[in-house]
């Protein structure tokens, strides 16, 4: 594998006196996509959280491009380069549509993503730029989520469940248009639930169970069998 | 004609209250912090403009130019040093530091100026009026609302034109992903604080110039900001100055009834508009 992006190593993550992560070991190459799966409460969310710096970790648990970045608030993090999609799109209820991605943009950083590279990517977002982003669809509300990361001009975007609460026909339009995202050279991370989906879009892929990483490889080799086992931990 | 005239002079007055509230106003809708210690602010800021028109012989107006900045910088270093850890889940430990901080001002102030009632000498403009049908206006009071309508348009402009203002709605909807697009909420909250601070400044000498004043009366500039936030409706700046004016008509037409009943009269008319419509009367913030 060539040099990582990305390099978590024994990652530990607690709420309070309870531990979600228990030594995670991870790498992402560059320009590759990777998916992580596992059933709820397995930790995905608080990965993605202690990558993008929302939990604060040891400094040497997480690098980015050798750099180590897990004790990074979030703002710093975002300006190295990360960006998350989250959960739940949380998007800001008091900005309109086109503020919402100009503040993704607020970090400054080069890159080809503009706010007419979003709505090139999402037409529809281009005539609902004034709405207020609570009058959106859910669909539309992720394509926002989706866009204001971009808009960062991050090295690797983190995508947390976007498929979550959406049609199946918007999930399908959303992960068509992944390609176009991934193929602008950045690296992907994307947490789903829809296993076949997850392994269709990823070069490798990663299963979570109870804070430990419990299944890696490449997406076209692992079998069902060796997920459900990874999955739900029973022979 | 005397009743006309109480009215247009509590309009005018309510411009001054207008500019106690929109301190408020702003840092409670961007941090969700209620500042006790804003009333002795205003009055801190007064003393600043006190000591600066002494010290330079500028006029207490030129003397905002220094002040102003002043306060900002004061806020901001405030918001970091010691605010910002009084922030979180708990509404409690903000309102307990910044009724300590008001305390430590006022005792701070007595100590250096002492309890002795000050006022700031703005010459020919504390007496100037004009005549306008039959009424005389000053030219302090039309000036003090001018001010604090330019004061609000502008933070207006600043809230919903400006990446600033982007900054402080985004930060106060939701502080962590706002995080996540690269905001420090605890600069932005820094910011917001400043600006804050620097409308103050703006409140205190107008108030200096036109009353005295001593390091006890800060109390009673929070309630009348606090009344004409209430009142207009948290988290809408133009309501904040709707606020003002009608605390300041029903002091002034209370006191045109009864010298004795000014200040009680706009207590009533604030207890009124909070039975009639709770969350004021052009609520912008739910929740």
């Amino acid at each position: 594998m060539p040099e990582p992006v990305l390099q978590i190593a024994g990652l530990d993550a607690h709420y309070g006196d309870f531990q979600a992560l228990y030594g995670v070991d991870m790498a992402v190459a560059a320009g590759e996509v990777l998916a992580i799966i596992g059933a709820n409460g397995a930790g995905k969310t608080t990965l993605m959280r202690s990558i993008s710096g929302l939990i604060c970790n040891t400094a040497e648990q997480i690098r980015l491009r050798g750099e180590t970045i897990g004790a990074l608030r979030a703002d710093q993090v975002a300006v190295k380069g990360i960006a998350l999609v989250p959960e739940g799109r949380q998007l800001f209820p008091s900005l309109s549509v086109e503020e919402n991605l100009l503040i993704g943009g607020q970090v400054g950083r080069p890159g080809p993503w503009s706010l007419e590279a979003v709505f090139k990517l999402f037409p529809i977002l281009k005539e609902r730029r004034a709405m207020p982003s609570t009058s959106l669809s859910g669909g539309q509300q992720q394509m926002v989520a989706i866009g204001r990361a971009l808009m960062a001009n991050p090295d690797l975007v983190l995508f947390d469940e976007i498929s979550l609460g959406l049609a199946p026909i918007i999930i399908r339009d959303i992960y068509d248009a992944l390609p176009g995202i991934i193929g602008e050279g950045m690296t992907a991370v994307i947490v789903e639930q829809d296993i076949a989906k997850a392994l269709s879009v990823s070069s490798r892929v990663y299963c979570l169970q109870e804070g430990r990483v419990s299944l890696e490889g490449a997406s076209d080799a692992v079998s069902r069998k060796d997920i459900s086992r990874a999955y739900f931990g029973i022979e | 004609m005397e009743w006309l005239n109480s009215v247009v002079q509590g309009t005018l007055l309510g411009g001054l209250y207008a500019l106690f509230a929109a301190g408020l106003s702003l840092i409670f809708g961007v941090m969700r912090l209620v500042n006790i210690a804003h009333g002795d602010l205003i009055v801190l800021a007064a003393y600043l403009g006190l000591t600066v028109t002494s010290a330079t012989g500028l006029h207490p107006l030129l003397a905002m130019v220094l002040v102003v900045p002043a306060m900002a910088a004061i806020g901001y270093a405030l918001q970091r040093g010691v605010l910002n850890q009084t922030l979180g889940d708990d509404l409690l430990p903000p309102l307990l530091v910044t009724f300590g901080l008001s305390v430590i001002i006022q005792n701070a102030l007595l100590e250096v100026y002492s309890a002795d009632p000050q006022k700031m000498n703005a010459g020919a403009l504390e007496t100037a009026s004009v005549s306008v049908g039959g009424l005389a206006l000053g030219v302090l009071p039309l000036l003090t609302f001018a001010i604090a309508v330019a004061v609000i348009a502008g933070l207006q402009f600043t809230f919903y034109r400006t990446a600033l203002g982007r900054a402080f709605r985004a930060v106060s909807d939701n502080q962590d992903i706002a995080q996540l697009m690269g905001l420090n909420r605890r600069h932005i909250f820094g910011l917001a604080m400043a600006l804050a601070l620097a409308v103050t400044a703006v409140a205190g000498i107008l108030l200096g110039i036109r009353t005295s004043f001593d390091p006890s009366i800060g109390g009673g500039r929070l309630i009348f900001g606090f009344e004409a936030v209430i009142i207009g409706g948290l988290g809408n700046l133009w309501g904040t100055l709707v606020g003002g004016v009608i605390l300041g008509v029903a002091q002034t037409v209370g006191a045109k009834i009864d010298p004795g009943w000014q200040l009680l009269s706009g207590h009533i008319a604030f207890l009124l508009i909070l039975v009639v419509r709770p969350n004021g009367l052009f609520p912008r913030v739910s929740g």
